[in-house]
């Protein structure tokens, strides 16, 4: 998958589980502040993420650094990368 | 005896006819039927009955997804009937965050198609990796009554009573008896559940669920008829908003009806068959909580879902207790057996027949079975003052429950 690949699965994913705007969601949209969500839904991204690229990140220390769209987009793309480089 | 007096002052209902209550008294009035093929229950391997009655008018989207992620379908159901219970009554923030307004909203299990998604995903490694946060809300045996109390906003009592088939008739009795003794001043009471086909599975394997009407099903369930082969199930929610008195009049509320008597009772002798003479109890204790004799009731509206045994036990109960006289109808013909919100379906019912002044049939009635002949059976919509309901449900696990209604004067 290229990276830009990568940021659309990452966004329609997002934007089927927590009902948002395709069209609003740029990288620098913070999960919390602008796109609301809390700590349950937080559970919940994680498990929409590992299902749809099929890889394990919960335990992962930097998933709680995650503020924006755009830490997302570049948390899962340097996954990918290391996994196909492993 | 209620110490003080209940009122109703708000309806909520969601049922085959659509949302509120006017949808529901227009199909009950044109002697609609809310039953439909279901052909998801053909591909079902021992599934006999083909036939539900299926809410309708129901956008789960006006609900904030926040609120919307821990409901299933039924607490969507009784939250939209709550809405619209308060909205009816003229509560608002003020009422509903005041710690004086309660919920009693009860029903049949948690989230039945929650579970079977959860298990179906869960079976397949034996993982808990993809369960989502939110899943214990839609399974707990408390969900409609507290989503409700979510969206709301409500910071009083919080009773989720189960019963299966008594649950919103419970509801409704404990939540007046906390008005009665002065614990809460509002309760939104009632029940709702959503259909699955493991309730109509629980009534098929015991040869309770109709199944001679598939290709018909406008004809079933037919209570009290001799051809009468069963149990339709339902879903939908139903909703009372009680109020002690003393507030509806400071309120200026619009008063719709009285909740003079409440009985429930246990049937030890068998945790499937109903018992006559347990039921003619329930009634009997019911009437002297309203302190009202037999004869001084106008109607009685009966839970009768159309079973061999249910509506035969109910009957000759119904025949101990007022003779043969009393008019009696059920509306499960035409709403089928909506389980924990059948009570408060047909208690909504109840109170508009008691405004409009007439009775309403039961539904695919045209034989009366002679083994349910010792009572009147409403036929006809009759246009007469009904001052006095009694109203029955009776549930699998041997629980009987009676509500009294009166005219408000």
């Amino acid at each position: 998958m290229t990276d830009q690949q990568i940021v659309e699965q990452i966004n329609r994913s997002l934007a089927e589980e927590f009902e948002f705007d395709l069209e609003e969601m740029t990288p620098e949209t913070t999960l919390f502040q602008d796109m609301g969500l809390d700590s349950l839904d937080v559970v919940d991204l994680v498990i929409v993420l590992e299902t749809s690229f099929g890889m394990k990140i919960r335990e992962e220390e930097a998933i709680r650094k995650i503020v924006t769209l755009g830490d997302i987009h570049n948390f899962v793309i340097a996954k990918k990368r290391q996994t196909e480089n492993a | 005896m209620l110490l003080k007096r209940v009122v109703i002052t708000g309806m909520g209902a969601i049922s085959p006819f659509g949302r509120g209550v006017e949808s529901l008294m227009a199909g009950l009035l044109e002697a609609r039927s809310g039953v439909v093929q279901v052909p998801a229950l053909a591909e079902i391997v021992g599934m006999r009955t083909r036939v539900a009655a299926l809410a309708t008018g129901v956008d789960p989207m006006e609900i904030p997804r926040k609120n919307r992620r821990s409901m299933s379908n039924m607490s969507v159901y009784a939250t939209l009937a709550c809405q619209d219970a308060a909205r009816m009554a003229g509560v608002g923030e003020a009422e509903l965050g005041s710690g004086r307004l309660g919920v009693s909203i009860g029903s049949t299990t948690g989230s039945p198609q929650t579970m079977q998604e959860f298990f179906r995903d869960f079976n397949t490694d034996n993982s808990l990796e993809r369960m989502k946060s939110t899943l214990f809300f839609h399974i707990m045996n408390h969900s409609c009554a507290a989503n409700v109390a979510q969206v709301l906003g409500v910071t009083g009592r919080i009773l989720a009573p189960a019963a299966a088939c008594s649950t919103s008739c419970q509801a409704v009795g404990y939540a007046a008896e906390m008005i009665a003794t002065g614990r809460q001043d509002f309760m939104l009471c009632g029940g709702a559940d959503e259909f699955h086909p493991l309730t109509s599975g629980t009534f098929d394997i015991m040869n309770a669920a109709s199944k001679a009407f598939n290709d018909s099903p406008s004809s079933t369930p037919r209570p009290f008829d001799r051809d009468r082969d069963g149990i339709v199930c339902g879903e939908g929610s139903g909703i009372l908003l009680l109020e002690a008195l003393d507030s509806a009049l400071a309120r200026g509320a619009d008063i719709l009806c009285e909740v003079t008597g409440f009985a429930t009772n246990s049937d030890p002798g068998s945790i499937a068959n109903p018992n006559a003479a347990s039921i003619a109890n329930c009634m009997r204790q019911a009437l002297a909580d309203a302190g009202l004799q037999p004869e001084e009731v106008d109607y009685c509206n009966a839970h009768a879902t159309a079973t061999e045994q249910g509506d035969i036990a109910e009957c000759e109960a119904i025949g101990q207790v007022f003779g043969a006289q009393t008019p009696v109808s059920s509306l499960k013909g035409h709403l089928g057996h909506a389980m924990a919100a059948s009570g408060t379906l047909e208690l909504a019912a109840c109170v508009e027949m008691i405004r409009q002044e007439l009775l309403i049939p039961t539904l695919n009635l045209e034989h009366v079975d002679p083994r349910c002949a010792g009572v009147s059976h409403v036929q006809g919509i009759v246009k007469r003052p009904v001052e006095v309901v009694l109203k029955n449900n009776f549930a699998l696990g041997g629980v009987n429950s009676s509500i009294i209604l009166r005219r408000y004067k």
